[in-house]
């Protein structure tokens, strides 16, 4: 593309442009469902039929949308919560990678706490465990952000190995300190939705909508007006523009650090807790799913824009259901569906040259 | 010497949204003559070096190379031709070493060893002493530019061009790189050469093409004419001179005392027993070969880097301990060295530039810590407003603005909010005629107002032009002060080599 004689060349713009940036997630969408389509078709399926079941089935068939539908908040829920805390980093430049592993740890120090007070009813107990998940996940982003300020490791690197280090606690709790006494040996603790005063249950029947929704719609709104209009939001995109411009203007790194590592994992941790007393209802060997790595897709999908997240999660619910429904219907084998979802990230990426770069078409006459 | 033509430059157009760059310019570079090309920023004198040399592509109009048609699709193609250009920003590699920086750029290097020995041919061939095996992050500005230099020189270029090449050397390093000049001259290799000093042009240059608007409006033999003449042509006015009016109080504003500062890491300077006051209305100049410690100076007195305590006060106000923002409500302001990514954020645009630095000291963040942007968007056109800043509106992204344009609103942001002291580090480095004479005149109007200012600089006219007193810094130590007016360019080249009566060495 870039060739002296070609077809296309790219000419730099003055400045990154709005219109393409809001644009290109839509033609991403576009371009995931064209050669996802293709995919199809080479596997041997109706590729228009398979975009429809994936995007439209769960939505509007009446055969599976009473099914789908809450599902499709129930998967966003999480995502969006961790995507919204992650897009912080991500505009300072601070990269949390395990947002995994924070999910994790909220989730076992929340469901602890609620297990610790175990059979008493109380109404603080479910609030007690929001603060210990919350917690949790801040402590266990916290070890990257203090290794960062302190001794300058990459928190790349170290936020994703406490990832397999929460995934080893996980299965050592389920298996040790927090199984159910009850539970005929098997691994995985009680389950909390029949522990009224510790489960986060279906708000509205029949709806997907739990504490969880609700709080990760607030939060949407709460981030929005904090990158906006307050001046911690303009201290994070200044540290991820220019470290010493921000210094100059009185931005300590290190404190934007801690904060942007420490609202991320606290973010994740509480959509842990919420998942681990909702709808999964029990810590377990595979409690965890990927959304945490899921939500950095969901994260630049919106880029790194709350309502944007927002949106861009429940995309990417839709396809995770939209997925197993074609899994189910089509046979479609599930590396299929995921990397129909990684295209999505890929064109997204390969869409944002758009942004910083016009094109420009040039015919050369042949001689 | 033949007076042959070669590069003839036809009729060249260039036109952006909005704006015409380039309209019909027209003129010829002969071999072997260094020929200035003169203008005012938004000239079209970048639109059209970066035509020569592959960046951009005209819209209309030719170039011929050697009588041959030249339409270089890319630099790599202007460099097969032989056209070779050294940036006024560097592109280099700090953590890198000068041979391997060099290797970086070539299409097939050769092994490091055999390039070191290259580099040092050249490099006493045409007396630009470097060392090929020191890191490019320790080596001032002059030696990159001489770095540069020489990566140029290793492709044997029919024409080189410079861009603003004097802006951040010393009259020293001048003199080598005129000698350099023409000794290329001399070997039939044509300069195109850049630059607003319209004294450098009249030492070195044959010829020179001035742009106005984008057009050519004058080719002249620039040893004839006299400055003041082609600054005119330039500008298409009459020039202002900046006016000073002194009105030194006894009132000491900044005092800084046996200032001692270790730097962390080795690509900055240490600092030894710095002590100085500043008066009230008082403009003291501070000169230096760059990397001498004046940005770790500028960093001390700024507060971005802390120091003890009482080594410096303010008004009698101890402040070495206290950051940035606490600074600026006391009345110290800074304007640094680096536009882009340090003094302002290229990719934001002018009102959230405005908010970088000016939220404490003009009350721009409420005390919930909301921030009152239509504030600061009147604040941001009021300084486009007063210091005639070339832009459509304030929503522009900083790194679209001229060199010049973007001067004049640091330069602006920091007067308006009306320091008490202001230090600022190369208040018009690489900024053309015209708009360093208003920047120029903005310093000396804020000290006719009782404000004390510190320049740091390089251009030593710039310093006898504008400051009472005068302080050389070299290897991050610190002459007596001495008043300005008397002194010659040649007394201070002294000083700032580090020898003569006014140096009290501490060792």
């Amino acid at each position: 593309m870039l060739t002296g004689n070609g077809m296309i060349r790219l000419e730099k713009r003055p400045q990154p442009s709005k219109k393409w940036t809001s644009i290109t997630p839509f033609l991403a969408v576009l371009a995931t469902m064209f050669v996802g389509g293709i995919m199809f078709w080479a596997l041997g399926q109706d590729p228009i039929e398979a975009i429809r079941i994936i995007f439209w089935d769960p939505l509007f068939n009446p055969q599976f949308a009473s099914y789908a539908r809450p599902q499709i908040l129930v998967k966003a829920g999480p995502l969006v919560l961790i995507a919204l805390g992650l897009s912080l980093g991500f505009r300072a430049n601070i990269w949390n990678i395990g947002a995994e592993g924070q999910y994790i740890i909220g989730a076992i120090c929340g469901a602890g706490v609620g297990l610790a007070f175990y059979p008493s009813e109380g109404w603080f107990i479910f609030p007690l465990m929001v603060i210990a998940g919350a917690l949790g996940g801040f402590l266990w982003a916290m070890i990257p952000a203090i290794l960062k300020i302190k001794f300058n490791t990459n928190e790349i690197l170290v936020s994703l190995m406490l990832v397999y280090v929460a995934e080893k606690i996980l299965v050592s709790v389920s298996l040790g300190l927090m199984r159910n006494p009850e539970g005929g040996g098997f691994p995985g603790s009680r389950n909390l939705q029949y522990y009224k005063a510790a489960s986060n249950p279906e708000l509205i029947s029949g709806t997907g909508m739990h504490w969880g929704v609700l709080v990760a719609i607030a939060l949407t709104c709460l981030t929005y007006i904090m990158l906006t209009k307050h001046i911690l939001g303009f201290q994070i995109k200044i540290s991820g523009q220019s470290n010493k411009a921000a210094r100059f203007s009185g931005t300590n790194p290190s404190i934007i650090t801690a904060i942007c590592l420490g609202v991320s994992g606290a973010l994740a941790g509480l959509a842990g807790l919420f998942e681990v007393s909702g709808p999964s209802g029990q810590i377990s060997i595979d409690f965890n799913v990927g959304y945490g790595f899921t939500a950095i897709i969901v994260a630049f999908l919106g880029r790194l824009n709350p309502f944007g997240i927002l949106l861009a999660g429940l995309l990417m619910a839709l396809t995770y259901i939209g997925g197993e429904l074609a899994q189910f219907m089509l046979g479609l084998p599930a590396a299929a569906i995921q990397a129909f979802q990684g295209m999505l990230l890929f064109f997204l990426l390969a869409g944002d040259i758009l942004t910083n770069y016009r094109p420009k078409f040039t015919y050369k006459k042949r001689l | 010497m033949s007076s042959s033509s070669l590069l003839e430059i036809n009729g060249i157009t260039k036109s952006y949204p909005g704006v015409i760059a380039n309209e019909d310019v027209k003129f010829t570079i002969k071999t072997g003559e260094i020929h200035a090309l003169l203008g005012e920023n938004g000239a079209g004198k970048s639109t059209l070096v970066k035509t020569i040399y592959g960046l951009v592509k005209p819209d209309k109009g030719l170039m011929k190379l050697n009588g041959n048609l030249y339409s270089p699709n890319e630099p790599r193609d202007a460099r097969t031709c032989g056209v070779a250009m050294v940036f006024q920003h560097f592109s280099l590699f700090n953590a890198l070493t000068v041979a391997e920086n060099i290797a970086l750029g070539m299409e097939s290097p050769p092994s490091i060893d055999r390039l070191s020995n290259k580099i040092e041919t050249i490099s006493i061939e045409y007396g630009l002493p470097i060392n090929p095996e020191k890191m490019v992050g320790s080596l001032s500005a002059g030696e990159q530019q001489r770095v540069e230099i020489i990566r140029c020189l290793l492709q044997n270029p029919k024409l080189l061009i410079m861009d603003e090449p004097t802006s951040v050397l010393t009259p020293n390093e001048i003199k080598t790189l005129f000698n350099t000049l023409k000794k290329l001259k001399s070997e039939g290799t044509s300069i195109l050469y850049i630059s607003h000093k319209l004294e450098d042009i009249r030492s070195i240059c044959d010829t020179a093409t001035i742009l106005r608007g984008g057009k050519n409006v004058g080719t002249c033999d620039p040893k004839k004419e006299n400055v003041r003449n082609i600054a005119e042509m330039m500008i298409g006015e009459t020039i202002k001179i900046p006016k000073k009016k002194s009105t030194i109080s006894k009132l000491v504003a900044l005092e800084v005392d046996c200032l001692n500062w270790v730097p962390r890491d080795s690509s900055q300077k240490q600092l030894k027993n710095i002590s100085f006051k500043l008066l009230k209305g008082e403009i003291l100049g501070i000169g230096g070969v760059a990397g001498n410690g004046q940005d770790e100076l500028t960093e001390i007195l700024s507060g971005e880097v802390l120091s003890n305590k009482n080594t410096i006060r303010l008004f009698d106000n101890p402040i070495g301990d206290i950051g940035v923002n606490k600074r600026r409500l006391l009345g110290l302001l800074t304007a640094p060295e680096e536009r882009l990514g340090h003094a302002a954020i290229p990719d934001m645009d002018l009102i959230e530039n405005t908010n970088l630095t000016a939220h404490t000291r003009e009350n721009l963040v409420k005390k919930s810590g909301i921030v009152d942007w239509e504030k600061t968007h009147e604040l941001a056109k009021n300084i486009i407003k007063e210091f005639d800043v070339r832009t459509p509106n304030a929503k522009v992204a900083a790194g679209s603005l001229s060199g010049g344009n973007l001067q004049k609103f640091v330069i602006g942001r920091e007067v308006l909010q009306k320091p008490l002291v202001f230090i600022v580090n190369q208040p018009t480095w690489g900024v053309d005629a015209a708009a360093a004479s208003s920047i120029r005149q903005a310093i000396l109007d804020l000290a006719s107002t009782g404000s004390a200012v510190i320049i740091i600089s390089q251009d030593l006219d710039e310093l006898l032009e504008l400051t009472d007193n005068f302080m050389a810094i070299n290897s991050g130590e610190m002459s007596q002060k001495i008043n300005t007016q008397g002194l010659t360019v040649d007394e201070i080249g002294l000083m700032i080599g580090g020898t003569g009566a006014y140096w009290k060495r501490h060792d």
